[in-house]
Parts: structure tokens; C-alpha cells; sequence
């Protein structure tokens, strides 16, 4: 899991939950926390995507602190409520959820778990790597696609072309594979 | 609630769940910010700022939002809608970020559906309506090859909330640009008819284009405090980028001069032009503003404080 980022120092500061709660651990609050699936993935947990940054626990509080993956991601909210909800039914009393930007999610961080578990679903998932960000100016990509191929999650094949640089749901594009002719999403590299 | 940073404070939605249009919810104030603005830096001035990059965010979300529907295929309203929703991202953090900065507390629905025309900030490229797709495409070029050159900057901002909503945007508007450019040669080396429709979408957005490059004062003392980018700065990048979009378009930039809100040119039809010596960062904009806002704020203006 990538570093905690601008909300980690905050932990220290909670208070001590309040009274004779059961001290629960930071594994169990991880645990459910991880599990809340992704509104837009489905098949894809919080903890599969990598966008679950750190969780302190306090007591019977716990603070998660979430990353987005888009600006404009509207699943965050949905996510935010589902771990909510799910820490308190696990019998956390006091649940955060707070927001961390930076550093900003990439794909990268997506876990072998998770791609294993797209490809299985039908969607290709993102070539790991190609995540660069370098400091000057970013350079045009006009034709080719940046990285290897992107291979069909259906028969594996590696002729595959983008058919759309942007899909159903801000993390996605579209493809279609050469060889079997199907039509597929792919989750993109940021 | 308190909050540890001033990037917590503008990201934390509080639960308040739903904040994606007027009225379902979006009240919740924001908190204990301004000892997060770096030493040095005034606080209306980053506010200020704050607005300028917000406003030329929502402003061109909103023009390709009114694309949906209309669309020449299933592939590009995606496309459009999904470049929308990013610079919708982008605008609420900013906004949120402006009224925490200049102390006002205002939010990011204040600032979106409570303001009047003069109050808005945003370059008057983001505002102008687009005559067909390759007016849009042309627009969409112009605005994404500038605002990506701006962001890359902006990620090394002294304001750690600037230089976090640029890092994500630079990732963003990397496809906006690419989305842009290909299209731009797709229609500019097609036909006859694609060509002249390009041609004539880049003759529309070339008067708007020096007035991306222009300075204002705030702009300058933010620089200098090593907060906000420099304008004129992004002028080479910004002609090294689209010199080669428009190279493998087949096509070239006509170079129009400022309109002459900026005060440099005379010129130019009342209706596209506003007052002279001020351009859309001071508040002046085009015709076409006034139609934007009223659809934008139109619920909001009907009914103040309605949720449902």
C-alpha cells in the first residue's frame, strides 16, 4: 500500500474512544473496510483498487482515509457511505471517512488481486508501469498507444485496437479484439 | 467538524452524501483552513486565483455538457460527458478552495449558482458557444493544450492544495488534449468539407487565445510567491504543441490578434469584445455568458435554498 499521505499524521491527534467499548483491532477495521466494493466496479473492492490509504483505529473510533480516483468521481460518495456503514455494523462506534488527493491515486496501485479479478470479469486491466509523470512538459501521444498491447480479457489475444478513449465510466476506455472480435472495456493507465 | 489541512478540509464531504447539483444537499461549510496558506501568500489573492481556474473549469464543463444529446456519435458524448465530469472535478475542488482561502466561506454552490456575470473569472475561450463539432474540437484543442501546460506547472505550487488538484488534472487533461488533437487531424486531413469545418473552428478560437496568455495582477504576485504559474510562460509550450497537432492536421493557426477587451487591438464586434483594457479574469465577458449562466443558475435563481 502506497504512504499515507497528507491525512496520516492526524491519527495521533484522535481522542481515546469513549468508554468500555472493546478494543477493536486495526485489522478488523481494515478488513471491512477493504471489502466495500466499488459502485462502478463491482467486482472490485476498495481494498482491490488501492484506493484505501490508511486506517487508525482509537478505541471503538476509527479513521479511514480514502484517495479518489478521479476529480470527478462520483463513486466516492457511495464508497464513503458504504464504509461508514459497515464500520458501525462491525461495531466501531465513532467512523471517519476522510479524503486524501495527494499523492493522487494511480492505476498502478490496483493490486494483482484486483487484476486477476477485471480480467475475470471481462475487463482488461491496466498495464502497470506506464505511469510516468515527469516534471516538464507532458508529450502528445497522436497515434500509437503508449505500452504493449492491451491483451483480450476474453481469449487472450494480443490484437486487440482502442475503439475509444473514453467509456462508461471515467476510469475506462473501449477495445475490441482483433481475433475473436469481441468489444471490451479496459481500465485505463493514470 | 476541524480539519488537519486545508486539503482535508476541501475534500471532506462531511456525509453530507450528495453534492452533485443545486439542491440535493451540498450545505455543508467549510472549516479551518487559513493557517494552511503558505507564508507569504495573500489570502485573497489565492482565493482569487482559486476562482480563475475554477471558473474556467466549470464554465467549459458546462459548454460540453451541452453536447450531450447532441453528439455526432454514441463514442464522442461519451467522451465529451467524461471530460465534462473531470473539469467539474476540477472546479469544485478549486471553488471549494477559493472560499476557504479568501476567508469568505463561501461554497462551492455559492460560487457556482449565486454569482452574477461580472463576477466570474474565467477566460473567454472556455465561454465561447461552439457552431458545430469542429468548432467544439478546435475550442477543446486550445483550451486542453493551455490548461495541460498551466497544470504540469502548477504541480510544483508552493500551495500544497494547488499543487495537489494539478496532479490529478495533469493526468486528466493529458487525455483531453490527446481526445483533442486526434480529432483535429482526423478532421483536418479528411475531407474538403471536415477541413473547412476545423479551419473555420480555429479562425473562432484564435482571437480568445492571447488573452490565455495575459498576466493579471494577481497572477503576478502569486508567481512570484511561487504559487500560481505565469502566463506568458506557457506561450512556447503552447505553440510547440499545437504547431504539431496542426502540422499533421494539414492545418495552420492564424495567429488573430487579442480581441480588444485586453486593450491591445481595436476591433472587433461589440457583442464579442467587452470593454477595452479588461478581459474575462477582470469579469468581462461576451454575450454568450449571459445565455450559459442563466441555463446554469436557473434552478437555483427559481428556487434559493431548494432540496430535494
Amino acid at each position: 500500500m502506497s504512504g499515507a499521505g497528507v491525512g496520516a499524521q492526524a491519527a495521533s491527534a484522535a481522542p481515546a474512544g469513549a468508554g468500555a467499548a472493546e478494543a477493536s483491532s486495526p485489522e478488523l477495521a481494515r478488513s471491512v473496510a477493504a471489502a466495500v466494493p466499488d459502485p462502478e466496479l463491482p467486482m472490485l473492492t476498495v481494498g482491490d483498487l488501492g484506493i484505501l490509504r490508511e486506517v487508525a483505529v482509537d478505541g471503538d473510533r476509527v479513521t479511514v482515509w480514502l484517495t479518489p480516483t478521479y476529480s470527478g468521481c462520483p463513486a466516492v460518495h457511495e464508497i464513503r457511505r458504504q464504509v461508514s456503514a459497515r464500520l458501525e455494523l462491525a461495531g466501531f462506534g465513532e467512523v471517519e471517512v476522510r479524503t486524501v488527493l495527494s499523492p493522487p491515486w494511480s492505476s498502478d496501485w490496483i493490486t494483482p488481486e484486483g487484476r486477476r479479478k477485471l480480467a475475470g470479469a471481462g475487463v482488461a486491466p491496466p498495464r502497470s508501469g506506464l505511469d510516468s509523470q515527469p516534471a516538464g512538459p507532458v508529450p502528445l501521444t497522436l497515434r500509437e498507444e503508449r505500452g504493449p498491447a492491451v491483451d483480450c480479457p476474453l481469449c487472450g489475444s494480443a490484437q486487440t485496437v482502442r475503439t475509444a478513449a473514453f467509456g462508461a465510466t471515467a476510469c475506462k476506455d473501449l477495445y475490441r479484439c482483433r481475433d475473436c472480435g469481441e468489444p471490451f472495456e479496459h481500465v485505463k493507465e493514470i | 467538524m476541524g480539519f488537519d489541512t486545508a486539503y482535508e478540509a476541501i475534500s471532506e464531504e462531511a456525509d453530507t452524501g450528495h453534492r452533485w447539483a443545486f439542491g440535493t444537499g451540498c450545505t455543508d461549510p467549510l472549516a479551518g483552513v487559513d493557517t494552511t496558506v503558505p507564508d507569504g501568500v495573500d489570502c485573497a489573492d489565492l482565493g482569487a486565483y482559486c476562482l480563475m481556474l475554477g471558473d474556467d473549469a466549470l464554465i467549459m464543463s458546462h459548454r460540453l455538457q451541452q453536447w450531450l444529446a447532441s453528439a455526432p456519435e454514441l463514442e464522442e458524448e461519451t467522451a465529451l460527458a467524461n471530460i465534462a465530469l473531470d473539469l467539474l472535478g476540477q472546479a469544485r475542488l478549486l471553488l471549494s478552495r477559493a472560499g476557504t482561502a479568501d476567508g469568505s466561506g463561501r461554497s462551492e454552490d455559492d460560487y457556482a449558482y449565486g454569482r452574477g456575470e461580472r463576477e466570474f473569472r474565467n477566460v473567454r475561450l472556455a465561454e465561447m458557444a461552439d457552431a458545430d463539432f469542429g468548432g467544439l474540437i478546435a475550442r477543446l484543442l486550445v483550451f486542453s493544450t493551455w490548461r495541460l501546460a498551466l497544470l504540469s506547472r502548477l504541480r510544483a505550487s508552493r500551495d500544497p492544495v494547488l499543487a495537489a488538484v494539478a496532479a490529478q488534472g495533469v493526468r486528466e487533461v493529458t487525455y483531453h488534449r490527446d481526445y483533442a488533437a486526434r480529432w483535429a487531424i482526423r478532421l483536418g486531413d479528411g475531407t474538403d468539407h471536415s477541413r473547412e469545418r476545423m479551419r473555420a473552428g480555429l479562425a473562432a478560437a484564435a482571437p480568445y487565445a492571447a488573452e490565455l496568455f495575459e498576466r493579471t495582477h494577481v497572477e503576478r504576485r502569486l508567481a512570484a510567491a511561487g504559487v500560481a504559474v505565469d502566463p506568458p510562460g506557457l506561450r512556447s509550450e503552447f505553440d510547440e504543441v499545437l504547431g504539431t497537432v496542426l502540422g499533421e492536421a494539414g492545418l495552420e493557426w492564424a495567429d488573430a490578434p487579442g480581441l480588444p477587451g485586453l486593450g491591445r487591438a481595436p476591433g472587433g464586434t461589440s457583442a464579442q469584445a467587452g470593454s477595452i483594457g479588461q478581459a474575462g479574469r477582470d469579469g468581462i465577458h461576451t454575450e454568450s455568458m449571459g445565455y450559459l449562466l442563466a441555463e446554469l443558475q436557473s434552478v437555483a435563481r427559481a428556487m434559493p435554498g431548494a432540496t430535494w
